[in-house]
């Protein structure tokens, strides 16, 4: 299952995101009557369709793991939690469709109709979004019942269970890293091109475009994670602690980087230390007391600090190298209208695709393996849900290989429909909204 | 008749939308799979291909419906069901990703050698998942799957006489299915030895789906004597509706016609769906757990209905707008992707 998700991780950012830079590129192409724009859409849109497809698969192999995997979750607190899965049912159902009207649209509808007909694709994704980041975050903060007498739910109020504590901070948080991601990425293939020589007007607003939506995230993305941080700290001490490897309860902190966490003796071994520095960002003042692990009993301690915690300074890492990034993106634009012309910010700027995933990955760690020994916080432990089949193992290491063939095939195509489109060049042989001229459509 | 009865009514709806498109899709992937060499076959598979490609996607969620409203409404269910039966629904999975991406995928591989590779691999999925969705559904008939963590046998529950007859069955319903689509769709593209050639194939599917029914029904006999009972007694009625309309499409196809063809046989699958639908009610799995027992919350299954409704009034009108433009023309491959 944690494999089946991380993959499909790596699908959704594009599928939430990438339509919204399409339909930059498709207005903007229409507005200015700009064919590069348009062609840049086009293309966008076959990325976003394709990796879509795969998403489904993955997606749909999800709702099966569900069960196959966790049937202790789903039987106990199936009513508790369905629901919001039940509405990105209908969410993705409706991005299905649009997005098949929007990618064999583009021949014959009226540009307009076509353009209008996409629009509404962020926004069913958002809501996709939202629901399944719902339900994972009422793992991390259930609601919506109360435990009965016999240990099963009862009061269930599903409304409550979809709005729960940690929602708001989850969503925003995930929807600014999948339009950091989307934007980085597909910025980093044009990157690379401008990088080889080609430097003409379709690499540079192949780069501009979601280089520009990525610019707009990431700093808020900063303000974000920074707020989560803290809420995490007061209201899951456990998966802070471990964060940041944080072993004794107390004021003054340092911030340690990297470093290794003993279990047995509830102890840290090298490492960077900034002192006190932990206290000031949980708090505001040296003074403030940061909760350790010696408050929760051993048991109950995520049961592998270390993981949790490099992938924290990863996530924290890369996140502050792209902020420079687009720092510097902004100070030179502002200044020349250009994209910077140091080697260095190319460099980083063709990785930054490959680094928003490397983000993206280790928050999904911080957060999943962070929330361990549970599987519903405080109440049910992993091992209490999942299942008893025999043969998980083969079936994990056929889910392994079978994705890694996905994978590769997924790149494999998405290459190839590179190759084909840097042969064609362009300017198109079919152009967009061809069979019927513009001149036709006006009258 | 509770909320909860309700639910298990969007359930059967879910199943039957599935089985009119999704279990049809697996079928066009099985006339793909056994159309012959990469030359014989190559016009039966660009139909098979320009049909499917538009609407895969859309069938597949009807699945994805099925098993969110069953863990949603019906968690202990669903939990047995996933558990006892990790086996046939693991490969259905894994049936599903190969087909779904090698559909994926297909579309946009450049040579046709690798095409026609990749369509091998998505002719096993075909088979795989309706044989091994049809084999699980056999397994909760037969009365195979107790409540509980992996309660139930993990092997004899499904790999049995019974299950397997109707894990063929359903690979043999969604090939017939297919065929009939695809016979109004070589129709609507006007290629006459096409309509030709998935007629034959329709008419000899459908005879092949006829006797796997008369072979499962003997089987649960032997089985499970009081479904067997239930099958022939209250659902009499739709076996003998499903059995009519299967003739009635045999005879329509022999007789070249192709109007109401596709409506007969949907018809006919349908009454099959609903007869074991009704032969189980009110039993979720069979004799040991009732849908009043299996429900979660009452309040969860009145939003699940709402849900339902809502679902209908978003992606019905949605649905319609494709329709409209596919048919228009106004859709259409892009081209632009796929011609080098």
């Amino acid at each position: 299952m944690a494999f089946t998700l991380m993959f499909h991780i790596i699908l959704v950012p594009i599928g939430v995101a990438l339509p919204t830079i399409m339909l930059i590129a498709n207005y903007k192409g229409l507005r200015r009557d700009d064919g590069v724009a348009l062609t840049l859409a086009r293309r966008w849109s076959h990325a976003a369709g394709l990796t879509f497809a795969v998403g489904a698969v993955s997606g749909t192999v999800l709702s099966f793991e569900m069960g196959l995997l966790w049937p202790g979750l789903t039987g106990t607190y199936g009513d508790v939690f369905g629901l919001p899965f039940a509405i990105e049912g209908i969410a993705f159902f409706c991005e299905a469709i649009l997005v098949a009207i929007y990618i064999y649209g583009w021949r014959r509808l009226r540009p307009w109709t076509h353009f209008w007909l996409g629009v509404p694709i962020p926004f069913v994704a958002l809501a996709g979004a939202f629901s399944i980041i719902s339900a994972n975050s009422w793992m991390n903060t259930p609601a919506g019942f109360t435990i009965g007498p016999d240990g099963t739910p009862t009061d269930v109020d599903p409304i409550d269970a979809i709005l729960n504590d940690a929602l708001p901070y989850e969503l925003s948080h995930f929807v600014l890293a999948a339009y950091m991601a989307a934007g980085f990425t597909v910025a980093s293939v044009y990157v690379v091109g401008w990088l080889r020589g080609r430097r003409d007007r379709y690499h540079r607003l192949g780069i501009l475009i979601p280089l520009t939506v990525a610019a707009i995230a990431t700093p808020l993305q900063f303000i974000v994670g920074d707020t989560i941080a803290r809420w995490v700290a007061n209201n899951q001490p456990a998966k802070f602690s471990a964060m940041e490897v944080v072993t004794q309860t107390g004021p003054d902190q340092p911030e340690i980087i990297f470093g290794r966490y003993d279990p047995e003796s509830n102890t840290v071994a090298g490492g960077i230390r900034i002192p006190g520095l932990n206290s000031f960002l949980t708090g505001g003042s040296r003074d403030t007391v940061v909760p350790g692990l010696d408050a929760v009993p051993p048991e109950n301690r995520p049961s592998n600090v270390n993981i949790v915690h490099w992938a924290f300074d990863v996530m924290v890492g890369v996140a502050t190298l792209l902020v420079l990034l687009v720092v510097w993106f902004a100070l030179v634009y502002w200044r020349r209208r250009d994209i910077p012309r140091s080697r260095l910010w190319l460099w980083v700027a063709a990785a930054s695709g490959v680094l928003t995933y490397v983000a993206i990955e280790a928050g999904w760690i911080v957060t999943e393996v962070g929330r361990q020994p549970w599987i519903v916080y405080n109440l049910t432990r992993t091992e209490e849900a999942v299942t008893n089949a025999d043969g998980v193992w083969t079936s994990f290491t056929i889910v392994v290989l079978l994705y890694l063939v996905l994978g590769a095939g997924t790149i494999v195509t998405l290459r190839a429909m590179s190759r084909r489109w840097r042969r064609q060049g362009v300017e198109d042989t079919t152009a967009p909204y061809g069979p019927r001229p513009l001149a036709e459509v006006e009258s | 008749m509770t909320a909860a009865d309700g639910v298990a009514v969007v359930l059967v709806l879910a199943v039957t939308l599935f089985a009119w498109s999704g279990l049809a899709d697996y079928g066009a992937g099985f006339w793909d799979l056994v159309a012959g060499g990469r030359e014989r076959g190559r016009r039966p598979r660009e139909l098979i291909d320009v049909a499917v490609t538009p609407v895969w996607e859309a069938n597949h969620v009807w699945l994805v419906f099925l098993l969110i409203v069953c863990w949603t409404g019906f968690g202990i269910a669903f939990a047995s069901l996933m558990s006892t039966l990790f086996i046939p629904l693991s490969l259905a999975a894994l049936g599903i990703v190969l087909r779904g991406s090698s559909f994926a995928l297909r579309k946009d591989a450049a040579r046709e050698g690798r095409r026609h590779l990749v369509g091998l691999l998505f002719g096993a999925g075909a088979v795989l998942t309706p044989f091994c969705l049809g084999a699980a559904l056999g397994a909760v008939m037969a009365g195979r799957v107790p409540v509980g963590n992996a309660a139930g046998n993990a092997l004899t529950s499904w790999f049995n006489p019974f299950a397997g007859t109707v894990g063929c069955l359903a690979v043999a319903v969604g090939a017939f299915l297919s065929a009939v689509y695809l016979v109004a769709e070589a129709r609507r593209r006007g290629t006459p030895e096409l309509q030709g050639y998935f007629r034959v194939r329709a008419v000899a599917a459908g005879a092949v789906g006829l006797v796997l029914g008369v072979v499962a029904l003997v089987a649960l006999r032997a089985v499970q004597r009081q479904m067997f009972d239930r099958v022939v007694g209250r659902s009499a009625i739709l076996i003998v509706l499903g059995v009519v309309a299967l003739g009635a499409t045999l005879v329509l196809a022999l007789r070249g016609a192709v109007h109401g063809l596709r409506v007969v046989a949907a018809v006919g699958v349908a009454a099959l769906v609903w007869s074991w639908a009704v032969a189980q009610y009110p039993y979720l799995l069979p004799f040991r757990l009732t849908i009043a027992e299996g429900a979660g919350a009452a309040v969860t299954q009145r939003w699940l209905l709402a849900w339902a409704v809502v679902a209908m009034v978003t992606v019905l009108p949605l649905l319609i707008v494709l329709y409209v433009l596919d048919q228009r023309g106004d859709l259409g491959e892009d081209g632009f992707t796929h011609s080098g």
